[in-house]
C-alpha cells in the first residue's frame, strides 16, 4: 500500500524544471488544501473527544434495553436522538463506545506493527547477508496468506479481547513496515556519517538507534498515517463478522451487521454507523494524505 | 531459465512455510474437534478413541508431514464435521468464488482504465480532481460497507437485483450473472482505486517520452496515442497489482459471500472456522496460498510478454 500512494503522490507532482515555479506551485496548492482540511480534522476531533469522554456524556448504557421503545427511527423519540436498535438499545450511545473500540484499534494496530516492522527491517537492512534472507523469506511467507485469514485464526486461537484485536492486526503491518524499513536502512547504512560514526568506534546498536533510526523514522510516520483509517476498516469488517470484541460491547462494524437483518423495516440501524465510519475513515485518509504530502515538500527543500 | 528456477524454488520454501505456521495456529485452537464429535455426555474414553481415529494424538510435527505428504497425493483430508472429501469440497466451491472475483477485477478494470487515462491526459485537469476525490471516498468505502448500501439501494428500494442468493451456470448466463453484479461491484468499488492510481501515476511519466512527442507531431489522436502507444508502457506496474490484488479479494471473498449468502469457498472457510473443523481450514488457507502465488507467477509470465526487454534484462541478469 504504503509504495503505492507514495507512487501515486510522485506522479501528481509535475515535472517543472524551474524550481522556483515548482516551489509557487506547492505553496499554492498548500494554500488551497488547507480550508477543505478543517471538516476532516473537525470531525476526527469531535469523535475523538466524544470517544475519550463517552463515560461522562450522561448517555444511556450502551446495552441497556428500553423495552418500551424498540426500533425508534432517529429524531421521534427525544430520549433517543438516533433511535434505537432492535433491541431498544440506544444509538448514539452504542455509535459512542463504538467509536472507542474504532479508534483504539486505528492508533493501536499500525503503531505495533511499525514497531516490530521497525526492528526487523533495520536489521535486515543493516547486516544483510542470512538475517536479510530469513526475514526476507518470513515477509514473503506472511504476505501470502490473505490478511483476513490470519485475523480469523488469531480471533480464533486469542479470543475476542480488544488487546489482541490490536495485537493480531498489527502484525498484518509488519511486513510492508518491515520492506520499507529495509530499503531505507540500506540507503543510509554506508552513507558518510555511518562510516564516520563507526570509525569513532560506535558499536553497531548506537548506530542503528542514533544515526540510522532517525532516518528512517519519516516514511514509518507516514506508513502509520495511512494505516489508521485500514486499520480501523479490517476492525470493521472483523467485527461484522462477528469476531473482534465480543458480542455486548458495541463496535461500529457490529452494529452494521447488526441491521442487516432489518435494513427493510429499520435501516437507520445499519446506514447510520455506515455514514459515521465512512466520515471518520474519508477523514482519516483526507488528514494523512495532507500530513504526508506537507512533510515531502518539507523533505524536497531541505535536499 | 535460471532466473525462473530460482522463482519457483521461492514459491515453494513460501508455501511449506506458510502451510506451516497455519498447522501450527490451526492446532492450539481452543476447542478440541474430538470432546465435540464425541457430544456433551460421552466418556473420557469414547474422546479418547475419537482422538485416535482422528490421529489427533501424535504429535503436531508428524501430522504435518502426514498431511503435506497426502496433499501432494490429492489427499487433503476429510472434513471433520461432515466427512466430506476436502479437496473435492474446495474444488467445488472455488468456482463460485473465482467468478466473483474475475468479475470484480473486470468491473475494477473497467472503472480505472478509462479514469486513469482520463486524469493521466491532464494532470491536475478538474477532471482529474474529481476522479481522485471520487477514488478516495470510494477508497474509504469498505466492501462491506459498499455491499449494504448496494443492498439497501439497488436491491431493496430499486428492486433490480437480488439481495442474496447464488445460481449455477447451469441456470442460463443471466440468472447466474444477476446475483453476481452487486457482491462484484461491491468488491470493485475498493480495488479499481488503487489500480487507477497506479496506471495514471505511470501514464504521466510515459506521456513525456519521446515517441508520444512524436505521434503528436505526426498528428495522431489523443485518442489514438492514448489507447494505442500510451497504455501498453503504462501498465506494467498495474499488472503487478493486479496479481497482488488476488491476496486482498480472496480476503474479500470471504466478507462479500457471507453479506450476499454465495455458496464459495469464503463461506467455506468461515463455516468451518465457527465449527472448529481444522482440516477443511488448513485445507482453504492452503489453497489461498497457492491461488496467490499461481497469480504472481502469471503476473511475471505476462511481464515478459508484454515487454521482451524484462524478460532479456532478467535473463541476462538471472
Amino acid at each position: 500500500m504504503a509504495d503505492l500512494t507514495s507512487q501515486g503522490t510522485a506522479g501528481k507532482t509535475p515535472d517543472t524544471t524551474d524550481a522556483h515555479e515548482a516551489a509557487l506551485l506547492a505553496y499554492a496548492r498548500k494554500k488551497k488544501l488547507s480550508p477543505f482540511l478543517y471538516l476532516p480534522v473537525a470531525w476526527l476531533v469531535f469523535v475523538i473527544l466524544l470517544a475519550v469522554f463517552a463515560p461522562w456524556l450522561g448517555l444511556w448504557p450502551a446495552d441497556e434495553i428500553d423495552w418500551v421503545a424498540l426500533r425508534v427511527p432517529p429524531g421521534a423519540n427525544e430520549a433517543h436522538p438516533l433511535g434505537t436498535d432492535h433491541l431498544g438499545r440506544d444509538m448514539l450511545s452504542r455509535l459512542i463506545y463504538g467509536a472507542r473500540v474504532s479508534l483504539t484499534v486505528g492508533f493501536a494496530a499500525p503503531a505495533i506493527g511499525v514497531g516490530f516492522g521497525m526492528v526487523l527491517g533495520m536489521a535486515a537492512g543493516y547486516w544483510r547477508g542470512w538475517i536479510d534472507e530469513v526475514v526476507g523469506i518470513a515477509i514473503d511467507s506472511w504476505l501470502a496468506i490473505p490478511g483476513l485469514v490470519i485475523l480469523l485464526l488469531f480471533a480464533l486461537v486469542f479470543g475476542g479481547s480488544l488487546f489482541m484485536v490490536c495485537f493480531s492486526l498489527g502484525l498484518l503491518f509488519i511486513p510492508t513496515a518491515a520492506r520499507i524499513t529495509r530499503a531505507a536502512t540500506m540507503k543510509f547504512a554506508n552513507r558518510e556519517f555511518v562510516l564516520a560514526a563507526r570509525a569513532l568506534g560506535a558499536s553497531d546498536l548506537r548506530i542503528l538507534v542514533r544515526e540510522i533510526l532517525p532516518n528512517v523514522i519519516w516514511p514509518l510516520i507516514a506508513f502509520i498515517l495511512i494505516d489508521i483509517p485500514i486499520a480501523i476498516v479490517i476492525e470493521g469488517a472483523l467485527s461484522f463478522l462477528g469476531l473482534s470484541v465480543k458480542a455486548p460491547t458495541p463496535s461500529w462494524g457490529g452494529i452494521i451487521a447488526e441491521g442487516r437483518e432489518y435494513l427493510e423495516t429499520a435501516p437507520w440501524i445499519s446506514l447510520i454507523p455506515t455514514a459515521v465510519m465512512f466520515t471518520t475513515v474519508l477523514s482519516f485518509n483526507l488528514v494523512g494524505d495532507a500530513i504526508r504530502r506537507r512533510m515531502a515538500d518539507v523533505r524536497e527543500s531541505q535536499v | 531459465m535460471r532466473y525462473l528456477l530460482r522463482r519457483v524454488q521461492r514459491l515453494a520454501i513460501v508455501l511449506a512455510a506458510v502451510t506451516l505456521v497455519t498447522f501450527l495456529l490451526v492446532n492450539v485452537l481452543p476447542g478440541d474437534v474430538a470432546y465435540e464429535m464425541a457430544g456433551i455426555n460421552s466418556s473420557e474414553e469414547e474422546v479418547q478413541e475419537i482422538r485416535e481415529d482422528l490421529g489427533l494424538n501424535r504429535p503436531v510435527l508428524v501430522r504435518y508431514w502426514d498431511w503435506v505428504t497426502g496433499v501432494f497425493t490429492g489427499d487433503w483430508g476429510q472434513s471433520f464435521v461432515n466427512k466430506e472429501d476436502v479437496w473435492e469440497t474446495i474444488v467445488h466451491r472455488f468456482p463460485v468464488s473465482f467468478e466473483l472475483m474475475l468479475l470484480a477485477q473486470l468491473m475494477a478494470l473497467a472503472m480505472a482504465v478509462p479514469a486513469g487515462m482520463i486524469c493521466a491526459f491532464r494532470p491536475d485537469s478538474t477532471a482529474d480532481k474529481i476522479i481522485g476525490g471520487i477514488a478516495f471516498a470510494s477508497v474509504s468505502m469498505p466492501s462491506f460497507m459498499s455491499g449494504i448500501l448496494l443492498i439497501y439501494f439497488f436491491s431493496l428500494n430499486l428492486g433490480w437485483l437480488p439481495a442474496t442468493g447464488y445460481e449455477p451456470l447451469s441456470e442460463g448466463l443471466w440468472a447466474n450473472l444477476k446475483p453476481m453484479l452487486l457482491p462484484a461491484l461491491s468488491l470493485a468499488l475498493v480495488e479499481w482505486t488503487i489500480l487507477m492510481r497506479t496506471l495514471r501515476a505511470e501514464m504521466i511519466s510515459v506521456l513525456q517520452e519521446d515517441y508520444i512527442s512524436l505521434a503528436r507531431a505526426k498528428g495522431m489522436s489523443n485518442f489514438r496515442i492514448l489507447l494505442g502507444h500510451a497504455l501498453r508502457p503504462s501498465s506494467f506496474t498495474m499488472l503487478t497489482i493486479l496479481g497482488l490484488q488476488v491476496a486482498r479479494l480472496l480476503g474479500g471473498t470471504v466478507i462479500i459471500e457471507q453479506i450476499f449468502g454465495i455458496p464459495g469457498i469464503g463461506r467455506l472457510l468461515i463455516h468451518a472456522v465457527f465449527t472448529r473443523d481444522y482440516i477443511v481450514i488448513q485445507g482453504c488457507v492452503t489453497f489461498f496460498a497457492l491461488v496467490f502465488v499461481a497469480a504472481n507467477f502469471l503476473v511475471d509470465v505476462a511481464y515478459a510478454w508484454l515487454d521482451p526487454r524484462v524478460r532479456n534484462e532478467r535473463l541476462s541478469h538471472g
